[in-house]
């Protein structure tokens, strides 16, 4: 988890260096114990996760809708990006991380004390790139819920929904696991947010998911995905971004760092392997959306254990990581019939409740000193923190997600009317079509 | 003066067209179109769930000819399209009234 990772690790150690090197260490370090590459691997990786939600995130879902809800899809990851960014400027990165209680106090209320010096948290590194940082991962994880609603959501429902649930499910399970909150204290071990994004949003989806019904249509008639061509290059985005993601979580530009890199490139590469192989033998065909699925599942179950276990155990994270979430997205949504539209818990809650019980399996302090040995490694207990972060990640998830949306429900409907549905939410939400393309005749301004 | 329309199989649409143009044809119009007769549409698999896709994908071409033309035509798409399995497409013939080109007001096989 990179709460005690941090303040085990980087803070301490960073003091024994320079008592050890003294004044060879200042040439990379300021008087104010900021490091120039641990400020640039962490800003770099800001921009990277930044990548993930828009274009990444939102390419990955787009293609995979119906051509006439393909700009609905792209708004929200983008509208995200604007919203939970100013959400977070003004109060949700208090909430999760001043100090505080059940969730962060106030004492970061506009940034308000977020300046150059070193990071409460990461001492080496400014807190306006530590706090970015973690703005980024608040903007993405209200995103990857969208996709379990797509195609049918109002778009003041999304907004309001999505406000509510950074600040009442995001914020302060970012609190508990990093924040200084109780599951990081109680030794759960999260690296790059295996609990706090990916269970958090994967059983947000099911629950949304339900709540709001299937499209209309389902499962007997239904578009195809639009274009996989934009979900490869949405999905190799998302692997792009994981680089800044998990390596990025290392909180510094160090070994630590490059091996999160490592094993978060061999676990996608692996579950994307393994995924088209399971295809090729149950259904005969490989597929294109199998391997990108296979891949991006792959990266969300080494999310929480990318700092913790070795190079050779992320790849049977994704292996074990290909056959949950295979049956997850292929059996289990059609035998129990809800209609989570793009497999956001399919492939992040499955993904990530595997992702966080495993690195209780396989982390090792032979990889992270700071971080604590799982079952394997002769430490049974860790693998009950792990279960304990995984039932509180999903406790919250749906008492939160369906409290909101029964609130709203209670103020409006959350579906567009179904005349809308099948007009398609690009131009009954937006006044806008997606592609333009064709006879090249023009239309007269009004 | 007859109208010539003809739905074939995408990938042959070269193949009828220089057919065509050697029977003495000197324009032609280009429809994409989907439908379906006898040949059975295919199954497409998106993470385990199965669409059928019932209409497939054809080219459409239709041609204007004065009626001796009409033959040679035939012939020349008959012998490009065919492949001998469902799906081959069909050529239907059917009689115009009045033709014109539009830049000079010719009217009649003239206009052709």
């Amino acid at each position: 988890m990179r709460g005690i990772w941090r303040r085990g690790r980087t803070v301490a150690p960073a003091f024994a260096v320079l008592s050890l090197f003294g004044a060879a260490t200042t040439a990379a370090q300021d008087a104010a114990g900021i490091n120039a590459g641990d400020t640039a691997w962490i800003l770099a990786s800001s921009a990277l996760v930044m990548l993930m939600t828009a274009p990444g995130l939102a390419l990955f879902y787009g293609g995979l809708v119906s051509q006439r809800n393909m700009l609905s899809t792209l708004m929200h990851s983008f509208f995200l990006l604007c919203l939970i960014s100013v959400q977070w400027v003004l109060f949700g990165y208090s909430l999760a991380f001043a100090p505080g209680g059940l969730v962060g106090g106030f004492d970061h209320l506009l940034f308000r004390g977020v300046g150059q010096e070193g990071a409460p948290l990461a001492s080496t590194v400014p807190h306006l790139a530590f706090a970015i940082f973690q703005g980024m991962f608040a903007v993405i994880t209200p995103a990857l819920i969208t996709g379990a609603f797509a195609e049918r959501m109002k778009f003041s429902v999304f907004v309001v929904f999505s406000l509510l649930w950074a600040t009442i499910v995001y914020d302060p399970l970012c609190h508990w696991v990093w924040g200084g909150g109780w599951l990081g204290a109680m030794g759960t071990l999260d690296f790059a947010g295996g609990t706090v994004v990916h269970i958090s949003s994967g059983v947000s989806a099911l629950v949304a998911a339900v709540i709001i019904g299937r499209r209309t249509g389902y499962p007997r008639r239904l578009f195809p995905p639009h274009s996989l061509t934009l979900t490869l290059v949405g999905g190799s985005l998302l692997w792009f971004g994981w680089f800044g993601f998990n390596g990025g979580s290392a909180l510094a530009s160090n070994g630590l760092a490059a091996h999160a890199f490592v094993t978060t490139h061999t676990a996608a590469a692996t579950t994307g392997l393994a995924w088209a192989l399971i295809e090729w033998f149950h259904r005969r065909k490989p597929t294109v959306l199998g391997a990108v699925t296979g891949a991006v599942a792959g990266l969300v179950a080494i999310t929480p254990a990318a700092g913790f276990v070795t190079v050779p155990a992320s790849m049977v994270i994704g292996l074990g990581c290909s056959v949950v979430c295979y049956f997850g997205v292929n059996l289990l949504k059609p035998r129990l019939g809800y209609d989570d539209s793009l497999d956001v818990f399919g492939v992040h809650g499955i993904g990530g409740t595997w992702g966080a019980l495993a690195t209780g399996v396989f982390a090792t302090t032979t990889v992270n000193a700071a971080g604590r040995d799982g079952l394997l490694y002769g430490n049974p207990g860790q693998l009950w923190a792990q279960f304990v972060g995984v039932a509180a990640g999903w406790g919250l998830a749906i008492v939160g997600t369906a409290a909101i949306l029964g609130g709203i429900r209670l103020v409006t409907s959350l579906r567009v009317s179904e005349e809308e549905e099948v007009t398609g939410l690009d131009l009954a939400l937006h006044g806008e079509s997606a592609y333009n393309v064709g006879t090249g005749v023009g239309t007269e301004r009004r | 003066m007859k109208r010539v329309e003809c739905i074939v199989r995408p990938h042959l649409l070269d193949a009828v067209k220089s057919a065509l143009q050697e029977a003495g044809v000197t324009g032609m119009t280009l429809t994409e179109v989907k439908g379906f007769g006898r040949q059975k549409g295919h199954t497409e698999t998106y993470r385990g769930a199965e669409y059928r896709v019932e209409f497939l994908p054809k080219a459409r071409i239709e041609v204007v000819l004065p009626d001796e033309l009409v033959d040679a035509a035939v012939d020349a798409i008959l012998k490009t399209a065919r492949t001998g399995k469902f799906g081959d497409g069909k050529i239907f013939v059917s009689s115009l009234d009045e033709v014109v080109r539009i830049r000079t007001g010719e009217r009649g096989p003239d206009a052709v």
